[in-house]
Formats: C-alpha cells, structure tokens, sequence
C-alpha cells in the first residue's frame, strides 16, 4: 500500500501543481466529479476528444492565417471560437486565455497578432496535453496498483 | 052647652108662656123629626155602622116624640078626644119605645166606648209602627247609603277619589257638620288633616299620634266618641252653640306586603289613618248605633279601597315602567340591528371592495409571471404573489371571522405537505428575522409524517402568526420553531381542562412550539392574549401594530382543528414560547398530482424530478457537448445529443422537458431554431423549455434571447451543483434566466 500511498501522493501534488500553474481550473475538477461508475474514463474520453478537437482546429487557423491573399477572419474567429468554447469546457485555463487575445486580434484583423496567438495556443495546448496525459498515466498507475484515484478539491 | 069631649088645657091658651111652649113644642118637634132624617142620611152613606138596628130604634124613639110633641101642639087649645087619644098612644108608643131603647143602650153603650178605647190603642198603635217604619227605612236608607258609598268607592282607584267620596257621602247620609280624614305622616308620628268635607283645602294641620284619645280610637275596631275638645276634633272655628257630637273611627291603611294570603289583615300594619265625624252642632242628635255601625263599615271599606288603589297603583307604575323599558329595549334592538346589518353592509362592500383590486393583483401577477421576466422580477413578482396570497386569505379571514362566531367557518381539508409548510413559513419570516438580525432555526422531528390532512391555509397561517409574533415582539436573540408528533403525556399536561386529546390511528396530533428570546409577557397577562382585541396596555413595545385579531383568529382555527394553544412566559423579558396542537389526519402516500396548493415543489424531490429529464442538447463543440451529456448524464437525465439546428428541429418532440443550446456559435442561428420550436410546440405545455448555454454574453443577447422566446439562459462553464439547482429551479419556475 505504500506504493498506492505514494503514487496517490504524487497524483494530488502533481493535480495541484497543474491548478497552480493555470493548467487547469475549476471546471476540470468539475469534470472530475462526473467520473463515476457509469462514465469510469469520462475525463480521459473528454480530454481525448478534446485533443482531437484542438488539433483540428489549429490546423484550420493555420491554414486559414496562411492565405496570402485574403485571410478570412471570419472562419478563423469561428475556430478560435470552438477552441476557446472547448478549452473552457474542459478547464484548459491558459488555453482559454489565449484564444480570448486571439479573438480580439481576429476582430481588429490583426494577422500579425493572430499569427503570433496561434503560435501561442499551439504551445499552452501541447503543454496541456503533456501535463494531463501525464495525469492520466498516474491515474492509470494508481488503479493497477488497486488504488482509488484521490479526489482533489 | 053640649058636651064636648074636649079637653081644656090647664092654663088659658092666650097666656103667654102658653105661646112659648107652643113654640117649643113645635120647634123639638121639626127638630126631633129632622134628627132620623138626618141619622138616615148619614148612616145610609156610611159604609159601616154595626148598629143600625139601634138606629132603627133611636129613630122610631125620636120620631115618636116629636109625634108626641107634635100632637101636643094641638093640646093647647081646646081640643077633641081623639087628639087626645091620638096623644096618649103617640105617648105611649113613644114611652114604649124609649124604654126599649133604654134598655138596648145599656148593652150598647159599653161597646161604642170600647170601640173608642180600641180605636185609641189602635191609633198609638199605628203611630209607634209608623215610628218604626220610620227607623226602618232610615236604616235601609243607611244601607242603601252604604252601598252607594261602597260602590262609589270601589268604582274609582284613585286615592282622592275614593277619600273624598267618602267624606262627601258620609256627609250627606248622616247629615254631618263636619268630616275630616287625617293621614299619618311620613315619619308616622304625626297625623295630617288631609281631607275636609267643608273645606276645600285644608292647610297643613298637624297632631301627634300619640294623643291618649287618638290611641284609644286607634286601639279599637270601633267607632269612638270622642270629646269636641280632642284636638282632632277641633275642625270648626267655635261657634256660639254646643258643637255636636263627634265619633272617630280608624282606617288601616294597608300596604301590599301586607296581604299574606293565610293571615287576613289582623293587621300587621301599624299605619291607620282617622276619621273624625262631627255632628251639627246645635241640634241635639246623638249619635245612632247604626249610624256608628255604618261609619265602621265605612271605614272598612275605605280601607280595602285604598289598598287596591294603592296595588292598582302599584302595578300601574310597574307596567309603565315596563314598557318604557321594553320600550328602551326595543329601540336598543333595533340600534345593534342596524349596527350589525351597517358592520355586515361595511364588511361585504369592504370585503367585494377588497377583494376585486386584490383580484386584479393575483390575476395579474400571475399574468406576469407567465411572460419573460428578469430573474429580479420573477422573484418581485413571485413576492408579490405570494404576499397578495396571503392577503387575500387576510380577507377571506376577515369575513369568516363573522362566520367563526356563528360557528359557520368550516374548515377546508386537504392533503398536503406538512414540511413544505414549515419551510415556507420560514422563507416567508426570514427577511424580517434577517433584518432584526435574529436567528430562525427550524426543528422538524424525524417521526413527522411529511403528509397531513387537514386545513393547510389555516394552519400555515396560524403558524404564521405565531411565529410572526415571536418575530415582532423580540428584538434580538434565536427564535426556534420545533414541531413533533405529540405523544398522549404531553398533550394531556396541556393547561386546558377541556382540552381531551383522543388518538386514534387515523390521527395525529402535532405539536408546534415557537420559543423567542424577546420581550416576554407577563403571566397575568396570558388569559386576555387570545381575546379579540385585548391588548395590554402597559407595554410600549406591543405598540407596534396587530389589530389583536391574530391570536384570537389563530386560537378559533386551532379550535376548529381540535386543538389547543397557548403562550407560556416566565415574565416580562424572559422570553415567551407559544405551543400549539392540532389534531391532523394521516395521509396515505401521496401522488404528485394531489398536491394543489404547493407553489414550489419541495427541493429533496428535485433529484427525482430531474431523474429520467428528457433532455436535449445540440451543441457544435463536440467536447462541451460532451461535457454538458456528461453532467446531464450524472443527474441522471436522458440526453440525445444533436450537433446542428436541422438535427435539433428533427429530433425534437415533445417528450423532452428541456433543450440545451450553444448559442455562442456565431453560425447558428439560435433565435430562429426557438421561434421554430414555438411554431412547432403551440400547446405550451408540450413545448420543452428552451435554454441558452452560452460562454460570454451581455445584457443585450440576454434580451434577444429573451426576446426571442427562450426560457432560460446559463453562463458557461456549468458545474455540477450549477446545473442541477439550474434544472430544479427550471422544472419549477419554467423559467432560469441566469443574472449577468
């Protein structure tokens, strides 16, 4: 058990480092708290989906911010809008942030800004996703030993 | 010469004296032949006469001597024999006759004088009749007098009538100079003159009763003489002559206490009053045992006269006072009538007056509520309502006030939520506890039964009241309001001899107990606190308001409850605590629909109302989708997902309660997806509630969404307890419009 004691340990520290640093907030403990019987991997399913998502979106912006002729900001505002919708649904803190900079720099159709913001969400989100997967990992670790994961408020 | 046989008188016929006789002779003869004549004559028109043979006698006796003298007319002269033998028979015929008659008269003559002595004996005889006959008819006179005097009295009932009728009678029967009456005074020690039969008026003339004289009339039944000295007696300025004789006699006055039916008037009264009769006074009558034995009756029958005078009077006096009272009475009648009938006139136009604004408020609050309302105003008005609620039950209690005295209130039972009774007395007292900064703290026992039957209007209200009194009369401190089932030693130690709990299975009975930390009352006066509007004086801070109704309401309807209330202090600012039981009935399980009156449903069902929620949520960011199926999906509600607004128009039905829509898409268009769902959904009660989850917002697209006919909108991110209040206050309101 002091395997479990101390991989639950180093899970709350880690989780609490992650809310520390604005990884994540509020809405990712949330989230957590819906993880139950019935949804046992609800959050990695989330994430996952989040990933997904992000990908895909970015790949939108960036193509849509590398027209030469003509960026159309609309479909970038939209995407970045999607982005910021899902980053704050899952508790993507900084993520979040970026995109409401990146959205005020699509208003004012500011390429240059976007450009630089999408560089910028690119870097928070693989951050993110490094951080949680390695949450996950942990989590995964502390079930195997037979441990429950720790709720973290 | 020859010789004649005639007869020579004696003396010669020339001579004078022979001319007187011959005169006389023939003077006794007329006579003595006019006597039987006339004894004829009369005797044949007397009637009676026994003697007539005597007469007969008498006349052949005188008409023979006048025949005898008659013949001797011729004896004077020289006459022949047969003149003288003519005289000679006429004489002894005559001298027969006369001896006969002598001797008749011895026989008769004593008779003729008896007759005479009989005659004489007969006329005294008739005189001492005609005497008697005199006093006889006097007396019958009397009497007659009595009675006439009797009847005179006795027709008329009024005192002077009757006194002065009898004076003037007995004056008049008797002859009296003089008659006077004379009353005891008030204080009884003196007797007035009252009444005179000559004077008008006598003036105040005064005598002490305890005169020798006056005692000794007084002590007797009789009539009395008395000396015209007696100062009773002395009626009459004196006169030259000898006043008559004067007799007093005493008349009872009888009082109405007097008359015991077994006991006849042996007199038990003391009072008499005098009535003093004076004779003329210079004739020489006496006074008469008869005339004294009217004046007795006299008396007496003045005496009941006047008592039935004074009981006619009496019950006169008693009669009128009566109807003047029942007349008093009547017009107070009639007063409190009108009184009542105004009261009852004021309160039905007060109460119609009353009520129709009241009506309009309700109505139109509810109006309200129904439209699109900021959640600031959905709580104004929800406030409203509740308040103008119970304002109109105020109104009704009003009315029934009149009705709970007649005993004609009935109450209005029903099932319903015994907790969510208590909780809504506590939402409804806990701003103006916060206000005082008191604590309300409630206390509902494990052992409650969540349902009852039984009037819950009244029952809210009277606890409303009761707690609302421990609100107002404490200024600082806790008020806590526990309720239990009462146990039978608990409800039996209740102060109230005529409380008689009776526990049966269908029933129970709760106890309310509302303790505060304030003022407190002083134990004297507890008994005035449930009287309509009794209210201590003493206190200033009970001045704050209360018509004094409230308790006296609560304590009718606790009544009509079979139960019992009371108020336990231990003094002035001690504190009070107010107790009430009420005898409820059991209810079975209840199903939701039986629930009339609850405004809000109680929030330990919201699990079960959002339980199996048909929800669906369209949502384009497929991880906030997720994230909004998972929460709903932790709640327990059924989620279809859908990912665009064709998808969401083609799924929607109306089996679900509640569509969740991201609005903050800018590609879609969600106004025109809700006035879809309008056009879709006409019946409301099909439509499911359309609610905006957005990420940003401001007032504006707050208004648009309003606008637009959504029911709800929710500020991304959404947390778990977030959403389930969210779902539980839109289940219940139909309505969530989050404040930005």
């Amino acid at each position: 058990m002091d395997v479990v004691n101390q991989l639950q340990r180093q899970f709350i520290d880690y989780s609490a480092s992650l809310h520390r640093e604005g990884f994540l907030d509020d809405q990712f403990t949330q989230l957590q708290k819906l993880q139950d019987d019935n949804s046992p991997d609800f959050v990695v399913e989330v994430a996952s989906l989040f990933f997904e998502d992000c990908e895909k979106l970015i790949n939108n912006m960036a193509r849509a911010l590398e027209q030469q002729q003509g960026v159309d900001f609309k479909q970038v505002d939209a995407s970045v809008h999607q982005l910021k919708g899902s980053s704050s649904s899952i508790g993507a803190m900084r993520v979040k942030d970026v995109c409401i900079a990146f959205r005020s720099f699509c208003e004012a159709q500011n390429r240059e800004g976007c450009l630089r913001c999408l560089q910028q969400v690119t870097h928070e989100y693989s951050l993110l996703k490094n951080k949680l997967q390695t949450l996950f990992r942990l989590q995964q670790q502390i079930l195997a030993a037979g441990g429950s994961i720790p709720v973290v408020e | 010469m020859e010789s004649c046989n005639c007869i020579e008188p004696q003396w010669p016929p020339d001579d004078l004296l022979m001319k007187y006789q011959y005169i006389s002779d023939f003077f006794i003869a007329l006579a003595y032949f006019s006597i039987p004549l006339e004894l004829i004559y009369f005797v044949k028109k007397s009637a009676v006469f026994p003697y007539r043979w005597v007469l007969v006698q008498f006349g052949a006796f005188i008409v023979l001597c006048g025949a005898t003298h008659l013949i001797n007319l011729w004896t004077f002269t020289v006459h022949s024999r047969t003149v003288a033998s003519v005289m000679t028979t006429a004489k002894v015929l005559t001298a027969a006759v006369s001896c006969i008659t002598a001797l008749m008269l011895v026989h008769i003559i004593p008779d003729l004088l008896s007759v005479k002595t009989r005659e004489l004996f007969l006329k005294n005889k008739a005189a001492e009749l005609d005497r008697e006959m005199g006093l006889i008819r006097t007396q019958e006179e009397t009497g007659r007098h009595v009675r006439m005097l009797t009847h005179e009295i006795r027709s008329t009932l009024d005192r002077h009538t009757i006194l002065k009728t009898t004076l003037v009678e007995l004056g008049r029967t008797l002859a009296l100079e003089e008659c006077a009456l004379w009353m005891p005074t008030r204080t009884g020690l003196e007797l007035q003159l009252s009444y005179t039969l000559r004077q008008q008026n006598p003036v105040g003339y005064t005598v002490p009763i305890h005169h020798p004289v006056i005692n000794q009339v007084f002590s007797s039944n009789r009539a009395v003489k008395i000396s015209p000295n007696c100062p009773v007696a002395r009626l009459r300025p004196a006169g030259k002559y000898m006043p008559g004789e004067v007799v007093a006699v005493r008349v009872p006055l009888l009082h109405l206490s007097n008359f015991h039916i077994n006991d006849w008037p042996e007199l038990s009264t003391k009072r008499y009053a005098l009535m003093v009769l004076m004779l003329p006074s210079d004739s020489a009558r006496q006074w008469h045992v008869h005339e004294l034995e009217l004046v007795e009756v006299v008396a007496d029958q003045v005496a009941v006269a006047l008592s039935h005078a004074a009981i006619l009077e009496e019950s006169m006096r008693a009669r009128d006072l009566l109807m003047e009272q029942n007349v008093a009475l009547d017009l107070a009648r009639r007063e409190a009538e009108t009184a009542i009938r105004a009261r009852n006139d004021f309160l039905a136009v007060m109460n119609h007056e009353m009520r129709t604004p009241m009506h309009a408020i309700i109505a139109l609050s509810s109006l309200l509520q129904e439209t699109e309302l900021t959640p600031e105003q959905r709580l104004m008005v929800e406030t409203i309502l509740k308040s103008s609620n119970l304002l109109a039950t105020l109104i009704n209690d009003v009315l029934d006030l009149s009705g709970l005295e007649d005993g004609s209130l009935q109450l209005d039972l029903g099932t319903f939520n015994l907790y969510a009774v208590f909780r809504e007395v506590l939402n409804l007292i806990k701003p103006i506890a916060s206000v005082k900064k008191l604590h309300v703290s409630l206390t509902l026992a494990p052992d409650l039964p969540e349902y009852a039957i039984g009037d819950e209007k009244r029952l809210m209200q009277t606890i409303l009241n009761i707690v609302g009194n421990a609100v107002k009369f404490s200024k600082e401190g806790s008020i806590s309001i526990t309720a239990f089932v009462a146990k039978l030693d608990t409800l039996r130690d209740s102060k109230a001899p005529e409380f008689l709990p009776v526990l049966s299975d269908n029933h129970f009975y709760l106890r309310v107990q509302v303790k505060d930390s304030g003022s407190g009352i002083n134990p004297l006066d507890i008994p005035k606190l449930f009287t309509k509007f009794a209210q201590n004086q003493s206190t200033g801070t009970r001045n704050s308001g209360g018509s004094g109704l409230g308790l006296a309401i609560c304590k009718r309807f606790v009544n009509l409850m079979e139960g019992h209330i009371w108020i336990e202090s231990e003094g002035l600012g001690k504190g009070c605590t107010a107790i009430l039981i009420v005898k409820l009935g059991m209810a079975e399980r209840v199903n939701e629909s039986k629930l009339p009156y609850m405004p809000k449903m109680p929030t330990n069902h919201g699990q079960t109302a959002i339980a199996g929620l048909k929800v669906l949520v369209m949502d384009e960011n497929g991880v906030s989708r997720m994230v909004t199926k998972g929460l709903l999906l932790h709640l327990g509600c059924d989620v279809t997902m859908v990912g665009s607004s064709d998808e969401c128009l083609r799924l929607v039905s109306h089996e679900h309660k509640v569509v969740f829509m991201d609005i903050c898409v800018p590609g879609i268009d969600s106004y025109g997806i809700t006035i879809r769902i309008h056009e879709k959904f006409t019946k409301r009660h099909e439509r499911p509630l359309l609610v905006a989850l957005t990420g940003n917002t401001d007032k504006v697209k707050k208004e648009n969404c309003m606008r637009a006919g959504m029911d709800g909108l929710i500020l991304k991110p959404v947390s778990l307890d977030k959403m389930r209040s969210v779902l539980t206050d839109l289940l219940e309101h139909r309505v969530f419009f989050e404040a930005i």
